[in-house]
């Protein structure tokens, strides 16, 4: 294939999800300019590499650049919060039933609590996902912003397709427990029910 | 379904993931159960408060402007200039080049269709692609996941998660029961799987959205030792993969494409 060809290609195939990309990179790194510069160079090397792409679905192809690179950094500049996400994430697997958990609060979860839930305004929702350990919140923003399949999701992540389940199922666990309760009005602080439950799992 | 179950599978129920057996289980217990019922609210909840606040963040302008430039760098266009918004107008005129290749093709394919004999028109990756599937449904413990006989439960699970309603029956007295039903992803389209069984052998077909395609006649093929065959009818394209003799396979073509329409399942 000719150059321009491939310019042609690259602009219809990629660009179109330059959006997804900047979108991820801010949610992994929670910060705008770091976000930035990471989309840029995770772009760059879709770029260098675009010989290499066999067709198939663009987006997964373009995320998993992206997510490299935003993990690479992660390593390098944040190494702590990468392996205490990891961690958690270990621990979540091997205590036996997420049920056990979501049995015993099953009283946060009356219909009311879903009522809570549903009216979140932006600035909690993104407060709660930026509070998520980053796998749990990568798995989440990948299923309920980019609306992927967990199979999408698997590729790009580069992990099994359970693996994306549990992810989601602990992420959104957290996600109603902080959310469930009723907005704090004046502390900022995380309520009591969303620091008891975390006791299980750590 | 016990509660412990459920909990494991509530993540993917709610998300669509589960395939259609297990799906009906987890509607039963949800019915009996309101700490998983809960569960699934708060999910529900949780998603659509997502989607209500749009919570993506666009590419910066800067950003976008970078990688435009980084782009037309790296696959330069013959002696055009780098701006996007000059190379308008040649683009345009290509585009009815490209448009008039377009037609030219589709004529040459839709002639091709009718008068060249078919053996062979099922992409060969697609069929492969439902041949795996098929192969993996039989794994130990898959094809546990479905079992149903029962076509006036199978067909309105189908409702909602695709965009077209493919025929189910259950040909029990032909020889051919019906036995499960799955949502797949295959050929990048969302397909119904329909698992039917003869004597010890199954039979997966796969139905997938064909709009505004014509019907097209039965072909075959072998992949892997398995029989593949194919056809395109009522706006949707069929696949039918099994490892019974081609035989039986073409009986049960039949089946499905002739009494299709007219004849209900005996029950």
């Amino acid at each position: 294939m000719n150059e321009s060809g491939q310019r042609e290609q690259f602009t219809q195939l990629v660009m179109p999800h330059l959006d997804a990309a900047y979108n991820l990179a801010r949610w992994l790194v929670r910060n705008p300019q770091d976000a930035e510069d990471l989309a840029q160079e995770a772009m760059l090397r879709a770029v260098r590499f675009f010989s290499g792409f066999r067709g198939g679905d663009a987006r997964s192809w373009l995320l998993t650049i992206v997510r490299h690179t935003c993990y690479s950094w992660l390593t390098r500049n944040r190494a702590a919060e990468l392996a205490e996400a990891f961690d958690e994430e270990a621990h979540s697997a091997t205590a036996s039933e997420p049920s056990v958990n979501a049995t015993g609060g099953s009283q946060y979860y009356s219909s009311p609590e879903a009522q809570v839930i549903a009216q979140s305004e932006a600035g909690r929702l993104r407060q709660g996902l930026d509070s998520l350990p980053v796998v749990f919140r990568e798995a989440v923003v990948l299923r309920e912003l980019e609306g992927m399949s967990y199979k999408e999701i698997a590729e790009v992540s580069g992990v099994s397709i359970g693996t994306v389940m549990s992810r989601i199922a602990r992420g959104r666990e957290r996600l109603r427990e902080a959310l469930g309760a009723p907005p704090p009005l004046m502390v900022t602080e995380p309520p009591a029910k969303g620091a008891a439950s975390k006791g299980p799992m750590s | 379904m016990t509660c412990e179950e459920s909990k494991r599978l509530l993540t993917d129920y709610v998300d669509g993931e589960l395939d259609l057996v297990h799906s009906l289980e987890i509607e039963d217990h949800l019915r009996g159960c309101a700490s998983c019922a809960e569960i699934v609210k708060g999910d529900r909840a949780l998603h659509s408060a997502m989607s209500l606040n749009n919570l993506k963040f666009t590419a910066p302008e800067s950003l976008r402007r970078n990688v435009e430039a980084a782009v037309a760098n790296a696959f330069p266009e013959e002696a055009r200039s780098m701006k996007s918004n000059v190379k308008e107008f040649p683009r345009r005129e290509r585009s009815w080049q490209w448009a008039f290749a377009a037609a030219a093709m589709l004529l040459f394919a839709v002639l091709a269709w009718k008068f060249v004999p078919q053996r062979q028109p099922v992409s060969d990756s697609a069929s492969d692609e439902f041949v795996s599937n098929h192969i993996r449904s039989l794994l130990p413990g898959h094809l546990a996941d479905v079992e149903s006989t029962d076509q006036h439960t199978v067909k309105p699970w189908f409702n909602g998660k695709l965009d077209f309603s493919p025929p189910v029956q259950n040909f029990e007295a032909q020889g051919f029961p019906l036995i499960a039903g799955r949502l797949e992803y295959v050929d990048h389209k969302p397909a119904a799987a329909l698992v039917y069984q003869r004597r010890k052998h199954y039979i997966t077909e796969f139905v997938t959205n064909a709009r505004g395609e014509s019907d097209a006649a039965e072909t075959h093929s072998n992949q892997q030792g398995y029989n593949v065959i194919a056809w395109t009818r009522d706006s949707m394209h069929f696949w039918i993969v099994s490892d019974v003799n081609l035989t039986d396979l073409e009986d049960f073509a039949h089946l499905l494409r002739n009494e299709a329409p007219t004849q209900p399942a005996k029950q």
